[in-house]
């Protein structure tokens, strides 16, 4: 979990900018994104689903979600 | 988790053509030409209609601003979104939403009423929309540089309430107080005699308009100003195929209603001084691109339980209220004695706060 995305509470186009930004750094693997609308969920899986990564779990976890995006 | 068709491809095209539809509709049914809908115009009348500005011209009590919040909270209760939210820097917001204001009144139209004037015909509209995008792309360098507002709270389930209580609290005062032939004023509201603000749909038109409009718009995240700004930002489509859709089927409502009429000149509620109607979105745009939506995406987050944009609408009501008391509205005749002047200021305040607001998160 340390090394999860924390996008909790922020707007657009933040969560998604985190996520691309990550994966230029990291080009596979498996990345773990938190985020607290539907809105940064959607807008999270299209923006890593463009780049080849899938989103392989999502987790409601109270109000928030924690996605788990993969890319072998 | 049910899958949400309206934030799909398709689903965000069709939302964008209905809007692009219903608009010249409301259009034909009596509302100002190239006006079908406009978030801050209406946002400017409804200004206008509570007194805080007194242009005698532009006072109105706009449903559809009252359907576009009430609408969103229904759809974001029916499908478990509603989420009370808010303290991202809200004073930045304000501030945003003030200039926000002032920008689209110097051009004459929020990004809705750009892409609804370029439909109908008017060329001015092109010079506002490059505007538009030079404001979002400026507003694109910031983010690159690491500008956000911060992280907003969780709040009490009552605060997220408190903006489309507000909302029906203006539907209340419309059914308590409604327009009087020849009447200016009718108990606390102002009415527009003449002008643009005399123009307007049936209320239950507009009304069911705004309901209908803000509940598809909820469901797909539509945003004029994300459309443009995820094209630059992160070269994606998604948003984009919305505000095409919306151009489109506006252009062809219009043609089919006799209501296109291309040209610079004698454009309905326009202007033709380039440079101001250019300088006057490059500020609307990098005021909704700081913010994090377009005038209509704020209102629809606000009806889901964002205060944060909450607070940019009522930037954007304070913001009409300077427009219209300080002269810098602009006018079919041109810009306003002060629209320059405000322009300026409101240009270096947004540079202000996009250089100033890096946190790291």
């Amino acid at each position: 979990m340390n090394n999860a995305i924390d996008a909790r509470g922020l707007s657009c186009p933040q969560p998604v900018l985190m996520t691309i930004d990550r994966m230029k750094n990291q080009k596979n693997g498996e990345i773990i994104v938190l985020v607290d609308t539907e809105t940064a969920r959607e807008n999270v899986t299209r923006a890593a689903g463009n780049l080849g990564w899938d989103l392989v779990n999502v987790q409601a976890e109270e109000m928030d979600f924690k996605m788990t995006l993969k890319k072998e | 988790m049910v899958k949400n068709y309206f934030a799909t491809r398709w689903g965000i095209i069709g939302v964008g053509a209905v809007i692009g539809i219903l608009a010249p509709i409301l259009q034909k049914l009596g509302n100002p030409g190239n006006m079908g809908i406009c978030v801050a115009c209406f946002e400017r009348d409804i200004a206008g209609a509570i007194g805080m500005h007194r242009a005698g011209v532009v006072q109105y009590m706009r449903l559809e601003i009252v359907g576009f919040v009430v609408g969103a909270l229904i759809a974001s209760l029916l499908f478990k979104e509603f989420k009370s939210r808010g303290g991202s820097a809200p004073i930045v917001r304000f501030v945003l939403g003030v200039f926000a204001m002032i920008g689209a009144l110097v051009f004459l139209g929020c990004p809705w009423r750009a892409m609804l004037r370029l439909s109908g015909g008017d060329g001015n509209a092109l010079v506002g929309l490059a505007g538009l995008i030079v404001g979002i792309w400026v507003g694109t360098l910031f983010f690159k540089r690491g500008y956000n507002l911060g992280r907003s709270q969780r709040s009490h389930t009552a605060a997220g309430w408190l903006m489309p209580l507000i909302m029906v609290g203006f539907l209340v005062l419309v059914l308590i107080y409604p327009q009087i032939e020849g009447q200016f004023k009718s108990g606390v509201l102002f009415y527009s005699l003449k002008g643009p603000g005399a123009m307007h749909a049936p209320l239950i038109i507009s009304l069911v308009v705004g309901l209908g409009i803000g509940f598809i718009a909820q469901r797909s995240r539509f945003c004029t100003m994300g459309a443009f700004r995820d094209l630059i930002l992160f070269k994606q489509t998604h948003l984009f195929g919305g505000v095409v859709a919306l151009v489109i089927g506006a252009l062809v409502t219009n043609l089919i209603l006799g209501q296109f009429n291309a040209g610079f000149v004698m454009q309905p509620v326009a202007h033709n001084m380039h440079i101001w109607n250019f300088a006057g979105m490059v500020l609307a745009g990098l005021a909704f691109a700081l913010a994090g939506g377009c005038p209509g995406r704020q209102l629809f987050l606000a009806g889901e339980g964002d205060g944060d944009a909450a607070i940019f609408f009522m930037g954007m009501i304070v913001g009409a209220a300077f427009a219209h008391n300080f002269s810098l509205a602009s006018s079919p005749k041109g810009v306003g004695p002060h629209g320059i002047a405000a322009v300026g200021v409101g240009l270096a305040v947004c540079l202000f706060i996009g250089l100033t607001m890096r946190k790291k998160i």
